[in-house]
């Protein structure tokens, strides 16, 4: 093709995407596009499937049995996100196979939130509130971006995320209005995560390289800060509901703005995490490439085992 | 990575409700159709939503290309006449 029949092509396209149509598979795409959608799309999955590991920890030693279905069921739905996302990111053109392998080699990245260590039972609270509070506020805009196997993943998901927000909200209800103990586990974990809750939300938008065609392509519908903002403005009173103060000396209704001020995020604990320095990227990779390459005996056994019974089927046809 | 092969890719289709038809609803991988089968159930359909699974391997799907829609689709633009609209019928006719 010449240059002037893609640049061609180029122009048809975005003009699809401003009108609202949805790109499929097939279709023609930019290399561009191709790639920025297995770069978010698989991002995405990584953080579903590293994200099973800090609540992963808690299942065994969940105080009943009612939070350890709604935990197990929890830990169970990141699992298939992360399958309905590789599964769309597939779609792509690149195999399941390379995709593991960026993760494990560290050249993908995942949601940098992981890689802080859940210590105590308050922060399966904490997590299910804040985390998947914040993701969700970044992922409801993506129901619409314009790669169709991508919005209808991310339609299923959102369906599936509102009971993960809410079972860790109940949690933090409850430990509350317990006993003084109690109320301070709720506390300390909220004092641990409200900061990195909001670094999720991604820099600021002065700092974000990816924005401006993100949006063009609906990969992005708000900026990070006013996705920041929402995630603000609809969190505090739920924290001032349940009487727990969030740890942030600055923060502040502002009538004018109908909003609330906020204090300096500290940005350097975001790049280090990001970098590989959080306290736990070392532990997540750890475990994540362990489970993958011990599991490869019952991959292998399974395949060995299908190859068999195909022939076996082959042989009575004959 | 092992020598051995990676397991394949199947599409996944799943009736809702009986006198719904099957839709597709995503893909996974599996090492055999029965495998496909259990691995459906638990990624597609943990909140009860269907009462049917189809699953294929996704190499046995002929699909058509879209950058030919063009003279696939073309044959159904120019005949209008398969459309009721295109029939003129006196007003006192209501329901037709």
């Amino acid at each position: 093709m010449s240059e002037e029949q893609i640049k061609n092509l180029e122009t048809q396209f975005e003009a699809r995407i401003a009108r609202d149509e949805k790109i499929e598979p097939k279709d023609w795409m930019p290399e561009k596009y191709r790639k920025t959608h297995i770069r978010q799309m698989s991002q995405h999955a990584h953080s579903e499937i590293v994200g099973m590991l800090p609540e992963g920890n808690w299942i065994t030693r969940a105080p009943s049995l009612r939070r350890k279905v709604a935990l197990l069921a929890k830990v169970q739905d990141e699992a298939g996100h992360g399958l309905y996302l590789y599964s769309a990111c597939e779609t792509l053109g690149v195999s399941r196979e390379e995709l593991y392998e960026q993760l494990h080699s560290g050249k993908a990245k995942y949601s940098s939130i992981f890689n802080y260590p859940t210590v105590t039972w308050a922060d399966m609270g904490a997590v299910g509130w804040l985390v998947d509070g914040a993701a969700i506020i970044n992922q409801v805009p993506l129901c619409n971006t314009s790669y169709g196997p991508y919005a209808r993943a991310m339609v299923r998901v959102c369906k599936e995320e509102s009971f993960h927000q809410r079972q860790g909200y109940e949690i933090m209800i409850k430990l509350a209005n317990g006993t003084p103990e109690q109320k301070e586990l709720a506390q300390d974990a909220l004092n641990r995560w409200w900061w990195p809750s909001l670094m999720m939300l991604g820099p600021t938008d002065a700092e974000s390289i990816h924005t401006e065609q993100s949006m063009k392509w609906k990969l992005k519908r708000k900026s990070n800060d006013d996705l920041r903002q929402q995630f603000i403005d609809q969190t505090v009173p739920q924290a001032e509901l349940i009487g727990l103060t969030i740890p942030d000396a600055d923060l502040k209704w502002n009538e004018e703005r109908q909003s609330y001020d906020f204090g300096e995020i500290n940005w350097d604990e975001f790049w280090q995490v990001v970098k590989g320095h959080g306290p736990m990227n070392k532990e997540r990779m750890k475990a994540r490439v362990g489970a993958w390459e011990e599991g490869e005996w019952v991959r292998d056994a399974a395949m060995a085992y299908a190859e068999k019974k195909q022939e076996r089927k082959q042989k009575q046809a004959i | 990575m092992s020598d051995k092969k990676n397991w394949p890719l199947w599409e996944v289709f799943v009736r809702s409700k009986n006198g719904l038809e099957h839709r597709h609803c995503g893909s996974l991988h599996a090492a055999d159709e029965d495998m496909a089968l259990e691995n459906a159930r638990d990624v597609y359909t943990r909140r009860s939503e269907g009462v049917s699974i189809w699953v294929v391997e996704s190499k046995n799907i002929t699909a058509s290309n879209p950058e030919n829609n063009g003279e696939m689709f073309e044959p159904a633009h120019d005949k209008v006449y398969r459309h009721p609209t295109f029939y003129d019928l006196p007003d006192e006719v209501k329901h037709m």
